[in-house]
């Protein structure tokens, strides 16, 4: 028994250490966000800030235009969950319903997993342009709208609702819509919940493609912003430093609120 | 016709549930692989992007050039120091650590899967800007916690092969995580009888490990390794934002020489032509990794 708790000890301090260790960036972050611009030169650097101050965060918003950066991440965020209700429909259709060419499409999409985004992403331009979308949100939301793995996910999981369920709701005389919105959803509210949270971080943190299609500022989103703070600002560490707990503290708090969820998705999604 | 008609009658449904998700990905996954492929095999450019009439179609020349340019060559070098220390590194560690976390079930494990968990969904601009100043030659904390050993402080962006390795720390950072909790549901999904079937046997901690647990991850480590793989074989995002590729293309990945050709360069063509060159080396990867996948273990 006492090599088992010594064991157990060690396993402990191992982990504690290696997640202090994965914490550090972290907590210089936040101390660095609320230093004074004189505090950064100081040697010894201090984690903790001895002045600390909110000129940073209010920076961000006076000197730069981060609440328009913020509105249109939140429409992009609005628009990803239109597209995960997409998904959704999609993977539904391919989990209980049988049509022709059922599997030719099912395919097809899957195919598109294996696509690198480097090959896409020239053409996807191409098109965009062609469409006359570049510099539009349409043209930043439209190309990541739907994706396969978030329909793989929701096919798993619908085709485990048993089809008497539907068939008694068919016999009830409800529509398929009406079958989808208020049977479908309610009955696998646990996917949601995952494919809810992953596709708002996705959404977020989406950096590449707004930076591509967006040549405007009044279409940037935060990491198009924070990006640009970082070539124009390079030497003010305090506002930098803002920006980015700005952008990683509230998908952090959503995170905690939601991981267990999240954690058990993938269990459930059955990758063992 | 009226065939046709009652078909639609009968599948109406599913076709439009199927519809959005079909038609957009068809639009921005399928064609542009076609058109990719047609114009690396022209000189399209900017001119081109203008006026279509000024595409010439240039054979193979596109993907003969990759090969005689010293930057693309140096980008496959670089990309395979890339995945050939991150890829270990990264499932090893992920491995490592979700048998830490799946050693106990107290509150400290629990919010331990949370921190190691985190930098996993936080966003790359943000953590290189983090990251930049950590590294930062003058005020950086890691040439200051060198300072205690007494050791000099590095030019960790600045020097050619140190900048790989520390474009290579931040990346392995933020891996783990997502990796992680796919071994960590792995390991939750073994039946506990088997440990306990093996405890009565007298096997011990090593060896439950060695003959139960490492075999019955097969599946997992499998998904990891491969998704890993490709994930470093695009590694682009982390030079793309830290380092620009430099100093001297030091840090210049496939992707981002596709990406610094594509949109800074507007050699539409010449990118198409090295985007195929990557997926191509994907490809080859991926199957091979399946050739050496052994027997699925089944449980």
């Amino acid at each position: 028994m006492a090599v088992k708790r010594l064991e157990k000890s060690f396993m402990v301090l191992l982990l504690v250490i290696g997640g202090v260790l994965m914490m550090v960036p972290f907590i210089w972050m936040i101390g660095s966000s609320f230093k004074p611009e004189n505090e950064f030169t100081i040697i010894p650097p201090t984690i903790i800030p001895h002045h600390p101050t909110f000129d940073n965060y209010r920076n961000l918003f006076i000197k730069l235009e981060f609440l328009t950066y913020l509105e249109n991440t939140l429409v992009i965020v609005l628009f990803s969950f239109a597209g995960m209700f997409l998904n959704a429909m999609a993977g539904y259709a391919f989990a209980k319903f049988d049509f022709p060419g059922k599997n030719k499409f099912y395919y097809l999409i899957l195919a598109t997993m294996m696509i690198p985004g480097q090959v896409t992403m020239i053409p996807t331009y191409l098109i965009i342009n062609k469409l006359n979308l570049v510099n539009t949100m349409a043209g930043i939301v439209l190309p990541g709208l739907v994706g396969a793995f978030g329909i793989f996910l929701f096919r798993q999981f619908m085709s485990t609702i048993p089809i008497d369920l539907l068939e008694a709701a068919r016999l009830d005389g409800a529509g398929e819509l009406r079958i989808f919105f208020q049977l479908i959803v309610p009955v696998v509210k646990p996917v949601f919940a995952v494919q809810g949270i992953l596709t708002f971080i996705g959404a977020w943190n989406s950096f590449l493609w707004p930076l591509i299609i967006a040549n405007d500022e009044r279409l940037y989103t935060l990491s198009v912003g924070l990006s640009l703070l970082k070539g124009q600002y390079g030497t003010e560490f305090g506002l930098q430093m803002a920006g980015a707990a700005f952008m990683v503290v509230p998908i952090i708090i959503i995170f905690i609120f939601f991981q267990k969820h999240i954690i058990e998705g993938y269990t459930i999604s059955g990758i063992k | 016709m009226k065939h046709l008609a009652s078909q639609w009658n009968k599948h109406k449904y599913p076709y439009l549930f199927i519809a959005p998700a079909v038609v957009l990905l068809t639009v921005f996954s399928i064609i542009p692989i076609v058109i990719a492929l047609v114009i690396s095999f022209t000189n399209m450019d900017l001119m081109g992007l203008a006026d279509y009439s000024n595409i010439k179609g240039v054979g193979l020349s596109n993907y003969i050039n990759l090969f005689k340019d010293p930057v693309f060559l140096k980008s496959i070098y670089n990309t395979a120091f890339y995945v050939f220390i991150g890829v270990p590194l990264v499932v090893a560690a992920a491995l490592g650590i979700a048998l830490l976390l799946n050693y106990g079930t107290s509150w400290l494990f629990k919010s331990f899967r949370v921190v190691y968990y985190m930098p996993s969904i936080t966003n790359i601009v943000a953590v290189a800007v983090v990251w930049g100043y950590l590294y930062n030659g003058t005020y950086g904390l890691f040439n200051y916690i060198l300072s205690w050993f007494g050791l000099p402080a590095q030019q960790w962006l600045q020097d050619p092969t140190l900048a790989k390795l520390s474009l290579i720390l931040l990346a392995f950072w933020k891996a783990i995580g997502l990796n992680m909790i796919i071994f960590l549901a792995a390991l939750q999904g073994i039946p506990r009888s088997y440990y306990e079937a093996a405890e009565i046997d007298g096997a011990t901690g090593w060896r439950k490990l060695r003959y139960i647990t490492i075999p019955l991850l097969g599946f997992a480590t499998f998904f990891v390794v491969i998704t890993t793989l490709i994930g470093w074989i695009q590694f682009f995002e982390e030079p793309l934002v830290m380092t620009k590729g430099g100093p001297l293309n030091a840090t210049m990945s496939m992707a981002l020489f596709i990406y610094n050709n594509g949109f800074q360069l507007s050699n539409f063509g010449y990118a198409a032509a090295g985007s195929f060159v990557l997926f191509i080396i994907i490809i080859l990867a991926t199957l091979a990794q399946f050739k050496i996948q052994k027997q699925e273990v089944e449980y």
